[in-house]
């Protein structure tokens, strides 16, 4: 079932959670809404649930309005950040409970509610523990608990709110697989919400970056890595390194240094304008000698090689701290220490965005 | 606005804390400071305590078990026992309807409802048994209209009731706020997510959470419901055998200098007392088992506010 | 306000309102109406009588003295329940709630028994000339029971949340233990105290179970307010006794504002 939200707003107070939100989410798809604390995520989740009720807007499931329906009848399943179990009942009871409070008339019989609780609590690898209670599990039991109580009731919808925020970061990566592999198995429409980029990137069909109530752009999880619409998602998914220039004649140069940029901007920039270059550190070059090409001098300050690839702190000549990352080869070919000289330059076209002054 | 904090049962999972021997006092200090607090406590609460029980049997137990089985006795015990099971279920109702409105939801008057909940601590007993009789004795505003029906409020049970559901109304509400506080929402909206209607919601869900500071309000304002004193006086007429109730039965007898008589009443609602804050040890232990699902490893030290106000 | 998911809140308001009025608020009216009934200057008269005033005076001194008694004696015992270890503490620290749930008569009867001349306590006091009965020490005494545990249970909370990192601080600081009680623990208590004190002095001015039996109730000499406006109910004097309860009234409500003020100062200084 698809999810469409319409020109959402939320305010809370002064606070303005929402601002004309839209978003449409298709059938089957896993979607992550990604963002800071108070971007608005959980609200926007919340409002798509029932949970909340938009100032302004409107939600609609597979076509047809939804926003004055209740969140009893939406039929959508959430699980809450921190599990909201039933602390009082055992974990058979917990995922039994939604079918346990459907009317009278289409309550299912004991035996189908044993059935097909069983069959959630094996499919969440969580059998043996029926007749535990809550407080007797971990937060990862707990977190699968949590879920297989919201998909009991056969939702359309399953929605989940930062839902491995509480758990250790091993957990966290195990569930995260978990889940992955759950979705595909079972196909619902999912949206969840995460401030962790690495958790969205993993993940997501697609990612909807959120940052102060608005949408700042969506994407799948490469369009946003690679082709960040704003600065904001820019900084956001990824290290970075920022370099302050300005826009002369359609070159983008960057202050202090003899480093001319033939790109052109990203965004519309014809007289002198201050500029912001991106770049990864991953796509910068370090080399022991000038090569006439667009380059400039930095000192080695930090060096951290214990990883994947070789972490090197410079400071420009100009003064400011630069973040690059090589591989293990070409650190061991330079022989870098602390103190010494190198010529940085970007290995790749770095992304500019041109302010007006 | 708390006139006094009440139980928070979500506080009394921390277990009281060690102090460190490099900041505590020298050894004579604390053995004064321990004897004088006993002392203090010995003078004003057990030696009075153990003195309602001493005098009960100071003239046997014959003389005893003659007092509490004395027509009249029966009749102030059956008289109170009445008034608490027609105010407590009141209250209690009630402290569902405020406890849900005040810890559930967000609106501007609630500062203005906890004043009101909180009112009768600060009338005194014999004010809080007056405005009845203006209000329905003999000169009072209803007072006529009551008398040509020919109903009896004030010097009959129907005062007693009201005057005493009147002083107890806020106990079961005070314990339940904090605890249902405490729970915060999470758990009602999983429920509601789930397809659970309202009242569903609020009997699988909601009082399960609240049991033990439920059923701990239901017991403290039941002792005090029974132990109503000053309001009763007023309102009663103290009409031995008809509308005395047990407190005021205590007073008849000691000013009649049965004094073996009164204590032994005394004795009865001194246990109820004891009952009373034993079960409210119990209620701290149990949902500090609750929330951290295990024994709680170190004495527990109470942090809680006073019982009633 | 927002509009909320959670249902009932109209259904549990709306009863909750309903029950205040006819209760509480309806009842409580009765008071000011049959005040107003009375006129000013017959208020004033009933209000500012001298067997009132002697009234208001001396339930004032020993609603005052018995409040300070429990401040200090209870911060004692509130300290000595949050800090040290002793046989039979949690028996004792249950039974500080004891004045909260014993009948006011009841604790009116034992501690006149027990504070005679010939009794327990009442005994050894005699012996040193002090009369502990029907007179003002006896009603001290019987306001500093029912006031006991409101200072202890505001103060134990707050000396158990205390990060004894403070403490430690000071005494690496060279401060002696009764420096730091002084410096930095007393400051820290203060506002429990002042809302402790608050608390018992309210209920000390209001008390008629324990005092009645204790004081003698004698006219002018030992009659606090609460035992004068039984005494004006019994002689029919209605006007009289609402008269004096009004004004009562008018000063719990003020003491309920100043704990409420004092609650929000402490907030702000200390959060």
């Amino acid at each position: 079932m698809s999810i469409e939200v319409r020109n959402i707003r939320k305010t809370f107070g002064n606070f303005v959670a929402l601002d004309e939100v839209s978003l449409k989410v298709e059938t089957g798809e896993l979607v992550a809404l990604l963002g800071m604390s108070g971007s608005g995520k959980t609200t926007l989740l919340r409002i798509i649930s029932g949970l909340e009720l938009p100032d302004s807007g409107s939600v609609h499931f597979h076509g047809s309005e939804a926003t004055e329906v209740s969140v009893r009848d939406r039929r959508v399943g959430f699980v809450f950040q921190h599990y909201a179990l039933f602390r009082h009942l055992s974990v058979f009871e917990n995922v039994a409970f939604g079918l346990r409070v459907k009317p009278r008339a289409s309550r299912p019989a004991e035996d189908y509610i044993r059935k097909r609780v069983h069959e959630l609590l094996q499919l969440v690898q969580l059998d043996s523990m029926a007749n535990r209670l809550p407080s007797q599990l971990s937060g990862g039991q707990r977190q699968r608990v949590a879920l297989a109580r919201a998909l009991a009731v056969e939702p359309s919808v399953l929605l989940l709110d930062e839902p491995f925020g509480a758990l250790d970061a091993k957990v966290r990566a195990e569930l995260r697989r978990w889940l992955r592999r759950l979705h595909d198995e079972l196909h619902i429409t999912s949206v969840f919400v995460t401030h962790d980029q690495e958790e969205a990137l993993e993940l997501a069909d697609r990612v909807v970056v959120m940052n102060q109530g608005r949408v700042e752009q969506i994407g799948t999880p490469a369009d946003v890595y690679h082709h960040p619409a704003t600065p904001f998602v820019y900084q956001f998914l990824g290290n970075v390194n920022l370099f302050h220039g300005r826009v002369e004649d359609g070159h983008v140069l960057i202050e202090g240094s003899s480093v001319e940029l033939d790109e052109a901007p990203h965004r519309n920039g014809n007289a002198k304008e201050r500029a912001h270059v991106y770049l990864r550190p991953h796509q910068l070059e370090l080399a022991l000698e000038a090569s006439g090409g667009n380059e400039f001098r930095a000192t080695v300050v930090h060096l951290n090689s214990a990883g994947p690839k070789v972490k090197v702190e410079l400071v420009t000549e100009w003064g400011d701290p630069v973040f690059a990352e090589i591989d293990h080869d070409r650190f061991d070919a330079l022989k870098l220490a602390k103190g010494h000289r190198v010529y940085a330059r970007p290995k790749e076209k770095p992304r500019v965005f041109v302010y007006q002054i | 606005m708390a006139m006094a904090p009440t139980t928070t049962p979500q506080q009394l999972t921390q277990p009281g804390r060690r102090v460190q021997a490099a900041i505590s006092e020298p050894r004579w200090v604390r053995l004064l400071l321990t004897t004088v607090a006993i002392g203090f406590l010995a003078m004003f609460l057990f030696i009075p305590l153990v003195a309602v029980f001493v005098n009960a049997f100071s003239l046997g137990y014959r003389v005893f078990f003659g007092a509490i089985s004395d027509p009249d006795a029966l009749s102030a015990i059956r008289l109170t026992l009445l008034t608490a099971s027609i105010a407590v279920p009141l209250n209690l109702v009630f402290g569902l309807a405020a406890a849900w409105t005040i810890a559930k939801f967000d609106f501007r008057a609630k500062s203005v409802l906890m004043t009101l909940i909180d009112l009768p601590f600060a009338v005194s007993p014999v004010i809080s048994g007056l405005i009845f009789v203006l209000l329905f004795g003999a000169e009072g505003w209803l007072g006529p209209w009551l008398a040509a029906h020919d109903l009896k409020i004030i010097f009959a049970l129907p005062g007693i009731v009201i005057s005493t559901t009147f002083v107890t109304f806020p106990f079961v509400a005070r314990e339940l706020i904090p605890v249902m506080q405490a729970y915060g929402n999470e758990e009602e909206e999983a429920a509601m997510v789930l397809g659970a209607s309202g009242w569903q919601m609020f009997f699988r869900v909601t009082l399960p959470n609240v049991k033990w500071g439920l059923l701990y309000g239901i017991i403290i304002c039941n002792a005090r419901a029974m132990g109503e004193y000053g309001a009763v006086s007023v309102v009663s007429g103290k009409i031995r055998g008809l509308t005395a109730t047990m407190p005021v039965f205590v007073e008849l007898l000691y000013n009649g200098y049965e004094f073996a008589g009164a204590f032994a009443i005394a004795s009865l609602l001194t246990s109820l007392a004891l009952v009373t804050l034993a079960a409210k040890r119990i209620l701290i232990y149990r949902s500090a088992v609750d929330s951290t699902g295990h024994q709680p490893q170190t004495p527990l030290v109470e942090k809680v506010g006073n019982i009633a106000a | 306000m927002n509009r909320t998911v959670l249902p009932g809140f109209r259904l549990a308001m709306g009863y909750t309102i309903v029950y205040l009025s006819l209760l509480v608020l309806i009842p409580l009216s009765t008071l000011f109406f049959k005040t107003a009934g009375i006129g000013w200057s017959g208020f004033w008269d009933a209000a500012t009588s001298p067997r009132v005033m002697s009234a208001y005076r001396l339930s004032f001194s020993t609603a005052m003295i018995g409040a300070l008694v429990n401040v200090g004696f209870g911060t004692l015992v509130a300290w000595t329940l949050v800090r040290y270890t002793f046989p039979f503490k949690s028996i004792v620290d249950a039974l500080v709630d004891l004045p909260f749930a014993l009948p006011t008569s009841v604790a009116g009867i034992t501690l006149t028994t027990v504070y005679a001349e010939n009794g327990w306590i009442g005994r050894w006091l005699a012996e040193v000339g002090i009369k502990a009965v029907f007179n003002s020490l006896g009603i001290v005494i019987a306001l500093t029971f029912v006031g006991l545990p409101f200072v202890v249970r505001t103060v134990q909370p707050v000396l158990e949340d205390l990060d004894p990192e403070l403490e430690e601080a000071a005494a690496t600081l060279g401060a002696s233990r009764l420096k730091v009680f002084t410096h930095v623990l007393g400051p820290a208590l203060l506002p429990a105290i002042l809302t402790g004190f608050a608390l018992a002095f309210a209920r000390a001015l209001g008390e008629y179970g324990s005092v009645v039996f204790i004081s003698g109730n004698l006219p002018l000499k030992t009659e606090v307010v609460p035992l004068l406006i039984m005494a004006k109910l019994e002689q029919f004097d209605y006007p009289g006794a609402t008269a004096i309860a009004v004004v009562m009234l008018l000063i719990s409500f003020t003491m309920i504002l100043g704990v409420n003020l004092i609650q929000r100062w402490a907030a702000r200084r200390f959060a």
